[in-house]
């Protein structure tokens, strides 16, 4: 009795475990599109499918989607199908080295679109640039990734040139941040929080050397634990500092309820950046009301640019929205398929088996059109050359823009 | 402004709720010595249990009148998975090596927390919870919110039930002679797998009431959330003297409170200004831990120690 049990439990155990493996793949098959082409390029796309941040992930992946199924209807690069290879990194820069070796492995990927963590980035560089993989990112804002670690000094070197980005940097946010705060809000007195996380501390670290430059105060500050939800004691020490505003360098699902947790002892405005630029923030906190949020370049909604990224997505039928990184996701998809245009334009139609990661990797430098987000090229860091930035405000329930502006 | 009785407030209510999840984890192991790392799953499936009698309930339906249905919901699916994980696999490994069911709890932690990801409608990121509406309560100078008044309510009449039930009847009776000596208590007529499948759905029940206090305090639930605060209740259990449920509601309290105040105060103390705040409260709570075991390794309220763990 108790061995049939037993082999049961094995059994149940096996199939559960069969199928969680299972699921970590489903999306693979589904995602190519087109025939007609004689030659297969593999673009790779490393996001958070699950857990806290997905949806922004999902954002993320539907839309790189988008871009692939664009270029093989429209026959972008004649004789090429692209084909789309979407690996879930969970948020985590472990995962993430570990898509990035997966990628490489795999002989047709001649690009690399993602993550969206920077802390994820920064343990893909290596091993990406090492096989002279091709990587842009559309929401990675890390300063570092692309200015090396010694930036703040005006030191700036790049490290890794196989990465891109569509997104612009914590610097120029955190900046665009503390001037809405002090110019426009006219706030002088702030609690600055942030999560530790490379995105996060950096961002709070450019928010506050802006800040004070400008005049403004900071009256406290506070480190918290991203996994935690109880944050009444930061929010007790928010309430006696008196701050007037709480600038927050984190993500969402901590920053919700930190936000709604503040307001309940003290009614300041909470502050944050891309991280935070989700419709997710304000289903998971109530008091959301009047938050601030930075995000990269100008709502799609209002650019003309946008119109038919916009229409292609609702016409594709994806089940989650493309949130704060559709554009620039598709973007960056697309500079790849610009690249691999050029080097196949060069070579006679052809992609080299030999070197096609190289040849790809210099022609992103040429890399330069008309995107979803506006005008696409690098600079010679790898940085956008685009660094509009908008300043958005929780009214009504939903994030509306107020400012849109760059700095410098 | 003096933050003392906010902060001892903030300690507090969640020290309560650690206190409540502490109590799954001090049963089981009184019991049958089996540190039943599921047990902070068994706290999330609680609270999963009770968002879906919520959002089935008619709309309109106010909080209060709604509150004691999920947590019927919520017990009833906790209770439900714990019995099933005791059933399927603990017991066929009752009395195989002590590494063999704890290596099945953390692999029954991780397929519970993956099963919901997969199978529970939109979790693969927080869910919203209900809260109630309207203005925090101001006592002795601590502002307190009205969905933490729940869990100031509960969890004392939980320890008092509990309290009662281990002491007054019979059944309860049987669980302290099955934790005092399994064999004997057998010979004298108690139906040890009767009393073991107890403490496993009663530990269950506390953590589902604790799991709607989590919801109605942060406003949010996600399949991740057992981790954490199973990770602290068991922390809390320890910290009590693992095995004694008085213990475990003291331990979550005493941890609660040590990290609201690290949290407050930690970066005032002269030199310590790095080792301060929010990110820093785990580090002393877990250091308050080991001081703990050092001067008394049975914990604060613990009695035996040498023929267990």
């Amino acid at each position: 009795m108790r061995h049939r049990s037993l082999l049961i439990l094995t059994a149940v155990l096996t199939t559960g475990a069969l199928t969680l493996t299972a699921c970590g793949s489903r999306d693979d098959s589904k995602s190519s599109g087109g025939d007609g082409g004689n030659q297969t390029v593999v673009i790779g796309l490393d996001a958070p499918l699950t857990g806290d941040l997905s949806a922004l992930g999902l954002g993320i992946k539907n839309s790189a989607d988008l871009a692939v199924k664009t270029a093989n209807k429209e026959k972008t690069v004649p004789g090429v199908t692209f084909k789309l290879e979407a690996l879930d990194d969970q948020a985590q820069p472990s995962v993430g080295q570990q898509n990035a070796v997966k990628l490489i492995g795999t002989k047709e990927v001649l690009g690399v679109v993602g993550p969206l963590n920077s802390g994820v980035a920064q343990s893909m560089q290596k091993p990406l640039n090492d096989a002279k993989l091709t990587q842009v990112s559309p929401a990675n804002t890390g300063t570092e990734l692309t200015q090396g670690n010694n930036w703040k000094t005006g030191d700036k070197k790049r490290p890794f040139a196989s990465y891109f980005r569509t997104a612009t940097t914590d610097q120029i946010q955190g900046a665009f941040a503390a001037k809405y705060l002090f110019e426009t809000a006219k706030i002088k007195d702030v609690y600055l929080i942030d999560d530790q996380k490379p995105y996060g501390a950096g961002l709070a670290a450019s928010f506050k050397a802006t800040f004070t430059e400008l005049g403004g105060k900071i009256v406290g500050t506070d480190h918290v634990n991203p996994e935690d939800r109880d944050f009444n004691s930061v929010a007790t020490k928010v309430k006696s500092s008196k701050a007037k505003a709480v600038y927050y360098g984190g993500e969402y699902p901590a920053g919700a309820p930190l936000s709604q947790q503040i307001k309940d002892s003290v009614k300041i405005p909470f502050m944050g950046g891309d991280g935070m630029y989700s419709a997710d923030f304000i289903s998971l906190n109530k008091k959301a009301e009047g938050d601030i949020a930075t995000s990269v370049g100008k709502p799609v909604e209002e650019l003309e640019s946008a119109k038919k990224f916009i229409a292609d997505y609702k016409t594709a039928g994806y089940k989650d929205a493309y949130e704060a990184y559709g554009g620039g996701t598709y973007d960056a998809t697309w500079s790849i398929i610009e690249a691999v245009k050029i080097v196949a334009a060069e070579n006679d139609g052809k992609i080299p088996a030999e070197d096609g990661r190289a040849k790809v990797l210099a022609a992103m430098d040429k890399v330069k059109f008309e995107g979803v987000t506006g005008p696409v090229s690098f600079d010679e860091f790898g940085d956008t050359t685009n660094t509009l930035m908008t300043a958005y405000q929780v009214t009504g329930g939903k994030w509306v823009s107020k400012v849109s502006g760059t700095v410098e | 402004m003096n933050e003392l009785p906010q902060q001892l407030a903030n300690g507090l209510i969640l020290g309560a709720m650690y206190g409540l999840i502490a109590i799954g984890y001090t049963m089981v192991y009184g019991i049958i010595q089996l540190i039943n790392f599921a047990h902070g799953e068994i706290f999330m499936i609680g609270g999963f249990g009770a968002l879906t009698v919520y959002l089935g309930l008619p709309s309109g339906f106010s909080l209060i009148a709604a509150i004691p249905l999920m947590i019927v919901g919520g017990v009833i699916a906790a209770v439900a998975i714990s019995m099933a994980a005791e059933r399927f696999a603990y017991r066929p490994l009752r009395g195989g090596p002590r590494l063999a069911p704890l290596i099945t709890a953390i692999g029954l932690s991780l397929a519970l927390q993956q099963a919901v990801w997969m199978w529970y409608p939109n979790a693969t990121k927080d869910r919203s919870f209900p809260q109630f509406e309207g203005e925090a309560f101001d006592i002795l100078g601590a502002t307190i919110q009205r969905g933490d008044v729940f869990v100031l309510i509960v969890a004392p009449l939980c320890m008092l039930a509990l309290g009662f039930f281990v002491s007054k009847t019979r059944a309860g009776r049987g669980m302290q002679a099955t934790s005092q000596d399994p064999d004997t208590a057998k010979l004298m007529g108690i139906n040890t797998d009767r009393i073991i499948v107890m403490a496993f759905a009663i530990g269950a029940a506390f953590a589902a009431v604790a799991a709607v206090a989590y919801g109605l305090k942060n406003g949010q639930i996600g399949f991740r959330m057992g981790f954490i605060m199973g990770l602290k209740a068991f922390t809390a259990a320890v910290l009590g003297g693992i095995g004694n449920i008085y213990g475990a509601m003291l331990g979550g309290i005493v941890l609660g409170v040590a990290e609201a105040l690290a949290t407050g105060y930690m970066s005032e103390v002269p030199g310590m200004e790095l080792f301060g705040g929010g990110a820093w409260k785990d580090v002393w709570a877990f250091a308050l831990l080991i001081i703990v075991l050092l001067v008394r390794p049975q914990g604060l309220l613990g009695e035996r120690v040498a023929d267990r763990a």
